[in-house]
């Protein structure tokens, strides 16, 4: 090419197409993760339940009861870290996500693999913590299985919990129902988990102030379904941050979702770790916090309601519901420019310089 | 959050703004070298809010995206031995090589890491003391310190398990290549802040000199560039070509003194190929021979490892300023962050992922 005539000219990798095996992105709750569940779990599976995409599958046990189902499985280290550990995420995990479709969580099971080795101690302590995180959520453990593998096969202790609850009469939440002119509503700062798991891992030689804000909210959603009809997504955005889930809410609805950058709370220290680390708050995981899509009428009043509560003190409006561009979450800066806010791509990196 | 609000601060933004629509009266192509300035200018829009008469035109400082394949291919042969742990900064592991990426000889169960630093490896190297550990270390002349500072850890500790895969590149010769191709339209310079934190910008002046070109230290917040590009366009209007500094509270212009000696020590100057750009005489650094038991390529017995890139994008191009991301065919197409065809996708300083993650609506 003449132009570049003093360089070999333009040059660049043999693409790699398609992987064949399991990275660590495919687990990230971003956009490889949503590859993953459409292009290889939902073909086999399909149905219509599973294909509404939510964080609970929601089926009709009797023509009056309907109930949201999920499971979720824990595998975070390290097992203890500042504001929780694995116990108390394993209850409030799935208590969220059966919440997130309008329903009072009512059972859980509890699925154990331990690696040989684990301190019982250490396990009680655990078992503790989620005695003491079912207990706030007013659910009970019902059912639970044990494994126990060789030393080396797991990081010490992994949990899968499920969950069953009953919907709320006359209820259609789901990630489908966003409708332009709805308003946003996050339930408070964003980061905390992430930061704080990060940082109590100690590989990045910093240390934050930071506590994770695990958290059960099924007692903040039903706050908000006795005071509107009106919301129509309710979501926890966990991995991949509240940019991830917006985006799966936009393409459900096929809407665009625009955030306004000032409205949306960071704590200094959160945002402290993510500037010396090159990441946005909006990809960092939360575990106590709820995004809510809500008929712009009604979001003063749901707004009142989330801040009379214990884990909705903080809630704000972030933005809202718009027509176009379908599918895409906008951001409006600080400086009053616009950008998009993708979801995240593989796994968040620390960066270079 | 002090040393940021201040410098993101919206009223700021628009004085600075204001200011530069009262200077410029023609149209001016500035190049902002670095990586990192090329994602904050996407984040926040800045080009959005800039006078019609600048054009940013986004240059080679993605220190990921320039290191070449070649590299990427020697550290995954080294990677899959046994008794090796490798370890980089994280960006590195997903850039795709000849075949695969570090990430996915990691899946297939080679030991690969990632660091924030490379005094991090050495502690890997301390802690396992039968394994082999490598740092991939790869970057401009800012991370280049920590690098050469890890090599004299390892001799002063006595380690023989550690060694150093070296791809170091060096902003002023990238610089030279630039300005002398025929097919040139950069007219200012917004150097790299990080850069001249460790180096100063005294090898500035006589390339500002010898082109006619203003280069001005830049930082990496909203406000930083903006002051950095209007002060490069308040001397091309008048016709100056110096170069100055828009960032000093972390720039001087010596420099890092302490930080530059521990470079000299360890590193030498040497050729060095850019991936998609190709070879640039003595435009980056390498392990002095003195230290050649740290040095991961001969004692691995790579440097043989030759590799032929394809001609499917134009991240050549890009890097040299010539094209724009989404200028590019495959551009959100063929190549995603999840699916890169050329690095500048991949990383996190890349233009073509800035474009693609706060632009790609407008392409």
């Amino acid at each position: 090419m003449s132009e570049s005539i003093l360089f070999d000219g333009p040059v660049c990798p043999v693409p790699i197409r398609d992987r064949g095996q399991v990275i660590m992105g495919h687990g990230s709750g971003g956009k490889l993760s949503h590859d993953l569940i459409t292009g290889l779990f939902l073909p086999p599976f399909d149905n219509p339940v599973l294909r509404a995409g939510n964080d609970a599958g929601v089926v009709d046990a009797t023509p009056n009861t309907r109930l949201a189902i999920s499971t979720d499985s824990h595998v975070v280290w390290p097992l203890f870290f500042p504001g929780g550990d694995i116990g108390r995420l394993a209850v409030c995990g799935t208590v969220n996500d059966v919440a997130m479709m309008g329903a009072m969580p009512l059972y859980l099971t509890a699925g154990f693999i331990l690696e040989e080795g684990l301190e019982l101690g250490l396990l009680e302590q655990v078992v503790t913590s989620m005695r003491l995180a079912a207990a706030e959520a007013g659910v009970q453990i019902i059912a639970g299985d044990t494994k126990v593998v060789e030393r080396g096969k797991a990081d010490g202790l992994y949990i899968n919990t499920a969950g069953v609850g009953q919907l709320f009469a006359g209820l259609n939440i789901s990630g489908h129902q966003a409708k332009p002119g709805d308003t946003v509503i996050l339930s408070g700062p964003i980061g905390d988990h992430g930061i704080a798991v990060l940082a109590a891992r100690g590989e990045l030689g910093f240390e934050a102030d930071v506590l994770s804000d695990i958290a059960p909210l099924n007692h903040l959603v039903a706050t908000m379904l006795e005071t509107s009809n009106q919301i129509h997504v309710l979501r926890d955005p966990t991995r991949g941050g509240i940019a991830s889930t917006l985006n799966e809410i936009a393409r459900q609805s096929q809407v665009s979702i625009l955030l306004e950058e000032t409205t949306i709370p960071v704590r200094p220290a959160v945002q402290a770790a993510c500037e010396m680390l090159g990441f946005d708050p909006l990809y960092i995981a939360n575990e106590g916090k709820l995004l809510a899509i809500v008929g712009r009428d009604d979001a003063g009043k749901v707004l009142e309601a989330m801040r009379a509560t214990r884990y909705g003190e903080e809630a704000v409006i972030v933005g809202q519901v718009q027509d176009e561009p379908a599918g895409r979450v906008l951001l409006k800066t600080a400086i009053g420019t616009t950008r998009i806010v993708d979801m995240l791509a593989g796994e968040l990196l620390p960066r270079i310089c | 959050m002090k040393y940021v609000d201040e410098f993101r601060d919206a009223g700021l933004v628009k004085s600075t703004l204001d200011e530069l629509r009262g200077t410029v009266t023609r149209p001016w192509v500035i190049m902002e070298i670095c990586g990192g300035q090329t994602h904050a200018i996407m984040r926040y829009g800045l080009d959005q809010l800039l006078p019609p008469e600048i054009e940013l035109v986004h240059g080679p400082g993605c220190p990921v995206c320039v290191t070449p394949l070649e590299l990427i291919d020697k550290a995954l042969a080294i990677a899959t031995r046994p008794d090796v742990i490798i370890t980089s900064y994280g960006d590195m592991l997903r850039v795709p090589g000849s075949e695969q990426d570090l990430f996915s000889v990691k899946a297939a169960g080679a030991d690969v890491r990632v660091v924030y630093s490379p005094l991090d490896a050495i502690k890997i190297a301390q802690k396992n003391p039968h394994k082999q550990v490598v740092f991939f270390a790869i970057g401009f002349e800012t991370t280049a310190p920590a690098n050469a500072m890890s090599v004299l850890q390892a001799q002063s500790l006595g380690l023989d398990n550690y060694s150093v895969l070296v791809s170091h590149v060096c902003v002023p010769p990238a610089m030279h290549a630039i300005l002398s191709s025929p097919a040139n339209r950069v007219q200012g310079f917004l150097a790299a802040g990080h850069v001249c934190a460790v180096m100063g910008y005294w090898e500035y002046p006589p390339i500002a000199e010898e082109y006619q070109v203003p280069i001005m230290v830049t930082g990496f917040e909203p406000v930083d560039i903006l002051k950095g590009i209007l002060m490069t366009a308040q001397q091309l209007e008048a016709g100056k070509a110096e170069a100055g500094n828009a960032y000093p509270r972390a720039v001087t212009f010596e420099g890092n003194r302490p930080a530059q000696a521990v470079i000299n020590r360890v590193l030498e100057s040497c050729d060095r190929k850019w991936r998609g750009i190709g070879l640039i005489p003595q435009s980056g650094w390498c392990l002095r021979p003195e230290f050649i038991e740290f040095n991961a390529e001969h004692r691995f017995q790579v440097e043989g490892i030759q590799s032929e890139e394809s001609p499917l994008c134009i991240s050549g191009l890009i890097l040299q300023g010539l094209k724009k991301p989404d200028e590019c065919p495959a551009f959100g197409r063929e190549c995603t962050p999840e699916r890169p065809l050329g690095a500048t996708m991949v990383s996190n300083e890349g233009a073509c992922a800035a474009y693609y993650r706060y632009r790609r609506e407008y392409a």
